[in-house]
């Protein structure tokens, strides 16, 4: 993991998958460096969040490669794979956070299983990461007594909890109203600056990509219509490229 | 599985149809086949990863005592007051009978016996599959369709260490205890029924009741509801794990929970009272 500043994190190439009939990924190649940001754009069911699972495992591919500092995890065994899961962490699409338990114990859950942290330090730990995310004060309450905002702040402290290389998120923003989804980026953003991690960032939301991405890809039908700055995809001729970016700025 | 005798009596029924009308039978049963094959094939898949996440530590003791207390305590009213109705029943109606052959006397051993050794297990694991059967397939089937067991899984830890192994665990634990808690209610409200028709002392009763009993007779029922309880377990886990479908699944999870399991039990008492005698006579 050690080296220069610009190495590859997360090495994919030629990925590939499909359910049934419906190829959902058709070689899929993607690079993404140490502290950088990519944003994956694309129509819904274009395959965006099946990359993210792809990426952390959550399912497997048909063909192609996935790296993940430099291990290759299509190969790697269910104890190989969950120590490479330790280093990554996943922001899901509505937080998924553990009904049963209460926010404080939410974080705390992969503290408690991958550390040998006493009580006060996890209890230190959980405080400051929720502190972070602007949540300390709703430590007792269950994930129903939140909103969907909160939820998603809550579920973003846990992603940090094992204080990750790699962050991935599943729609952010998705489902919050204006306010809260650039809360929500701010919040990215200032994590990106603070902990340096690289980041995939799956969305819809063309303008807040661009302000916490470093690079866009755009996927459309299960291939990578065009990767670039938002200025290189906002002046793009594709038509496609085009007519997404026009949609996503109204 | 609760197609399978609509089915056959379909098939059945359908036996003096036509031949085209035969011949449109047969991709449903093949597709119905297919269905049952793949069902038993999944449930053994999750077998064996059950069985390696149950054996390998870390172990989840404190979630285990959560489950213990969820499964164990919160069914211990139910249970109690099904194993009481049970008994009150069973002397009811037996005390009628046994006076019609003048075998009054035997009551009390008829009622200890007959809960004991079958009324007790059934009724607790029917009880416990309906209660926690489908408690089980709902929170497992709303963990999977909000993606909590995905995000269980993407924090490196294994789900069916944390929620599966834990919860089959429970019921195998829990099962035994709470059959005892049901068979104590049954016989003392069988002797509660018993005295307002006919005042007989709890001593005497007991002492009637038990006097025949031996060791054996003990130990294979107690057993047998362990086995119960790895069965509602193992059948409620494995739909709540396997739903799709959003809250509509998560609803078909409950039932087929309650259903399979609940079916499964049956068929375990059969064979495991046909072993129980087969071994102990």
């Amino acid at each position: 993991m050690k080296g220069d500043g610009n190495e590859f994190l997360i090495r994919i190439a030629d990925l590939r998958k499909a359910f049934g009939e419906q190829k959902v990924l058709k070689g899929i190649s993607l690079q993404v460096k140490r502290g950088e940001t990519v944003a994956v754009l694309g129509r819904s069911g274009g395959g965006k969040s099946v990359l993210l699972k792809l990426i952390i495992g959550l399912q497997t591919p048909d063909g192609g490669s996935i790296q993940i500092a430099d291990k290759e995890i299509t190969t790697l065994d269910e104890n190989q794979l969950n120590e490479v899961r330790k280093r990554v962490g996943f922001l899901f699409q509505q937080a998924a956070l553990y009904d049963s338990l209460t926010v404080e114990d939410n974080v705390a859950f992969p503290l408690s299983r991958h550390t040998k942290m006493s009580n006060e330090e996890r209890n230190d730990r959980v405080h400051e990461l929720l502190a972070d995310v602007g949540m300390d004060r709703d430590l007792r309450k269950m994930p129903s007594e939140i909103s969907g905002g909160m939820q998603k702040r809550v579920g973003l402290a846990r992603a940090l909890a094992l204080d990750p290389e790699i962050l991935l998120f599943d729609e952010p923003t998705a489902g919050l109203d204006p306010i809260t989804a650039a809360e929500i980026g701010d919040l990215i953003v200032k994590l990106k600056r603070k902990r340096k991690m690289s980041a995939v960032v799956v969305t819809h939301d063309v303008h807040g990509a661009n302000a916490y991405s470093d690079r866009m890809v755009l996927l459309h039908e299960g291939s990578i219509a065009a990767e670039g700055s938002f200025d290189d995809l906002q002046g793009s001729q594709d038509e496609f490229v085009k007519q997404f970016f026009s949609y996503g700025s109204r | 599985m609760m197609r399978l005798p609509i089915f056959v009596l379909t098939a059945a029924a359908s036996g003096a149809m036509t031949g085209g009308r035969l011949r449109d039978q047969v991709p449903i049963a093949r597709n119905f086949l297919f269905g049952v094959f793949e069902w038993f094939g999944e449930l053994g898949l999750f077998c064996i990863r059950l069985i390696r996440a149950a054996l390998t530590p870390p172990y989840e003791f404190g979630e285990l005592l959560r489950q213990c207390d969820a499964i164990g305590s919160k069914s211990l009213p139910l249970v109690a007051l099904a194993g009481a109705a049970t008994g009150v029943v069973l002397s009811l109606q037996t005390r009628d009978s046994l006076t019609r052959f003048g075998a009054k006397a035997f009551l009390p051993a008829v009622i200890v016996f007959s809960i004991i050794k079958e009324s007790g297990p059934i009724i607790t694991g029917l009880i416990v599959s309906g209660r926690v059967g489908a408690g089980i397939g709902a929170e497992l089937g709303s963990m999977k369709v909000t993606e909590q067991i995905d995000a269980m899984e993407a924090s490196a830890v294994d789900p069916y260490k944390f929620l599966v192994a834990t919860r089959v665990a429970a019921c195998i634990l829990m099962l035994p205890l709470l059959t005892v808690v049901s068979n104590f209610c049954g016989i003392l409200m069988g002797w509660v029924a018993n005295t307002l028709s006919e005042p007989i002392s709890l001593r005497l009763f007991f002492e009637d009741g038990f006097k025949n009993m031996e060791f054996t007779d003990y130990i294979p029922p107690i057993v047998k509801t362990a086995v119960f309880g790895l069965t509602i377990g193992i059948v409620s886990c494995f739909q709540g794990i396997r739903t799709s479908g959003g809250t509509e699944g998560v609803g078909r999870s409950a039932t087929s929970s309650v259903v399979l399991s609940s079916l499964f039990v049956i068929l375990a008492d059969v064979i495991l009272v046909r072993l129980i005698l087969m071994i102990w006579g």
